[in-house]
């Protein structure tokens, strides 16, 4: 059994460097699906509405963990063996692409109907609409919540930790199972989450704040 | 030939019929009134003639153009006819000018600087050359709707719709987009106007027309018809509008 001491940590605090990047890039790419899932979901084509809808349901309806099993071990059954690094930030990118697309439909309809007639009778097409008038306004609308979700998704990278792959979680669990200290290993790495979590959620509250005070003035 | 014609119109809304065969012309350079109780299908006729309602049956003609639902077309008739609307509906996340500079630029497809020039043009127009770089939020109401009435100036419209634009505004706030209507009209400019400020109507309109339950009750020359209304449907409504004036 070896000890606590600085190795183990820095073992710690490098997982918690593939925690953010794994966070980082769940989020980039199923940021990227997600805007073209809202824009599909408003739609004026039904179909294409429905496409996004079903997508949104069923992933929403399935727990991540399902998504990383089947990418991870799935698609190994066919013979395609995904690096667990690849496998784990995949799954976590669809479960936030269907997520961040409902945030972000929400926050395109909440923008007032009359901006579109408005600008609907400046002559302006419906990409000059969105790029110009609707778009904007959705953003600023979805950045609290957006924000929000970003705290879900730190928390959430924890469970690929299933699948091997070595971020913050698994950190802890491999350093504790060498040292048998789980209190002080844990205790660590709950503070590790808190403080990437907490300046995240702060900053959701403030952006939630500045916006209200906006909308009354 | 009119400036807008409207062809015996018909549309509901699901099984309420709101215009029942509405039929009205209005001569360039003219100034129209509808005028009537709420419920009566005013701002819808007047949001029928720029397409933002669509009619089942009927024709209406703007500026030459024939009105048709196709997204092109209709892009090209609301190039040439302007709407104010009774909640202003600035972009907030813009400034003014850029409020102005927007519609010229991507519709029209004009510079950046014929815009700028646009901007300050119509906004000297309005009275309000000095909230060129202030957001909608800092303005008054009358003043967002002094700059929502720019903003349509700026893409130089054949016709101008106005669907009562000063209820939203606080009494003392009226006079000042009234004004700048009243100057629009002396200007030459065709105008179509849902109101209830029936001082406005019978002073500045040409013609009003007092619609009930979805027609065209009764027409005429402003003066006329607020002097010697016929039916008695419009007597009661000025009555009422009269007292109403009156207890205010």
């Amino acid at each position: 059994m070896t000890t606590f001491g600085w190795p183990e940590f820095m073992f710690i605090m490098r997982s918690a460097g593939w925690t953010l990047l794994l966070t980082l890039v769940a989020f980039s790419i199923g940021g990227i699906i997600a805007a073209i899932l809202a824009i599909m979901r408003v739609s004026q084509n039904g179909i294409i509405r429905k496409i996004a809808g079903t997508y949104i349901l069923i992933i929403q309806s399935i727990p991540v963990l399902m998504v990383l099993f089947m990418s991870y071990y799935g698609l190994s059954l066919f013979g395609i063996q995904l690096p667990s690094f690849l496998a784990a930030s995949a799954s976590l990118a669809i479960y936030a692409s269907a997520y961040l697309a409902e945030i972000w439909r929400g926050s395109i309809e909440s923008v007032p109907y009359q901006q579109w007639e408005a600008s609907s009778s400046l002559a302006l097409s419906r990409p000059q609409q969105y790029r110009h008038i609707i778009l904007p306004q959705a953003v600023r609308i979805s950045l609290p919540p957006t924000v929000g979700f970003l705290v879900q998704l730190v928390k959430n990278t924890s469970i690929v930790s299933v699948v091997g792959f070595v971020e913050l979680s698994r950190a802890g669990t491999l350093v504790n199972n060498a040292t048998f200290k789980p209190f002080q290993v844990f205790t660590i790495v709950a503070l590790i989450y808190f403080m990437i979590c907490f300046p995240l959620s702060r900053y959701s509250r403030h952006l939630e704040k500045v916006m209200n005070a906006g909308h009354n003035r | 030939m009119p400036a807008i014609i409207v062809d015996n119109v018909h549309k509901s809304f699901g099984q309420v019929e709101v215009l029942k065969g509405v039929s009205l012309s209005v001569e360039a350079g003219q100034v129209v009134a509808i005028i009537g109780r709420s419920g009566s299908g005013k701002s819808t006729l007047l949001r029928c003639v720029n397409g933002l309602e669509q009619c089942q049956s009927g024709k209406i003609e703007v500026a030459g153009h024939v009105l048709n639902y196709d997204p092109k077309r209709l892009r090209e008739l609301r190039k040439d006819v302007g709407i104010v609307f009774q909640s202003y509906n600035l972009f907030p996340h813009l400034t003014v000018e850029q409020n102005i500079m927007l519609a010229p630029r991507l519709a029209k497809g004009l510079s950046n600087e014929a815009t700028k020039k646009l901007a300050v043009e119509v906004l000297t127009q309005v009275g309000l050359v000095d909230k060129i770089d202030a957001y909608p939020d800092n303005l008054s109401g009358g003043q967002q709707q002094r700059v929502a009435i720019a903003r349509s100036l700026a893409m130089q419209p054949k016709v101008m719709l106005f669907d009562e634009v000063t209820s939203a505004l606080d009494p003392e706030l009226t006079g000042e987009v009234l004004v700048v209507m009243e100057n629009l009209a002396k200007a030459g400019m065709t105008m179509l106007l849902v109101t209830h400020e029936m001082n406005f109507a019978r002073t500045v309109a040409d013609t009003t027309v007092f619609m009930h339950q979805g027609t065209i009750w009764e027409s005429g020359p402003s003066a006329e018809l607020f002097a010697k209304p016929q039916t008695p449907e419009l007597k009661n409504f000025l009555g009422a509008s009269v007292h109403k004036n009156n207890g205010a």
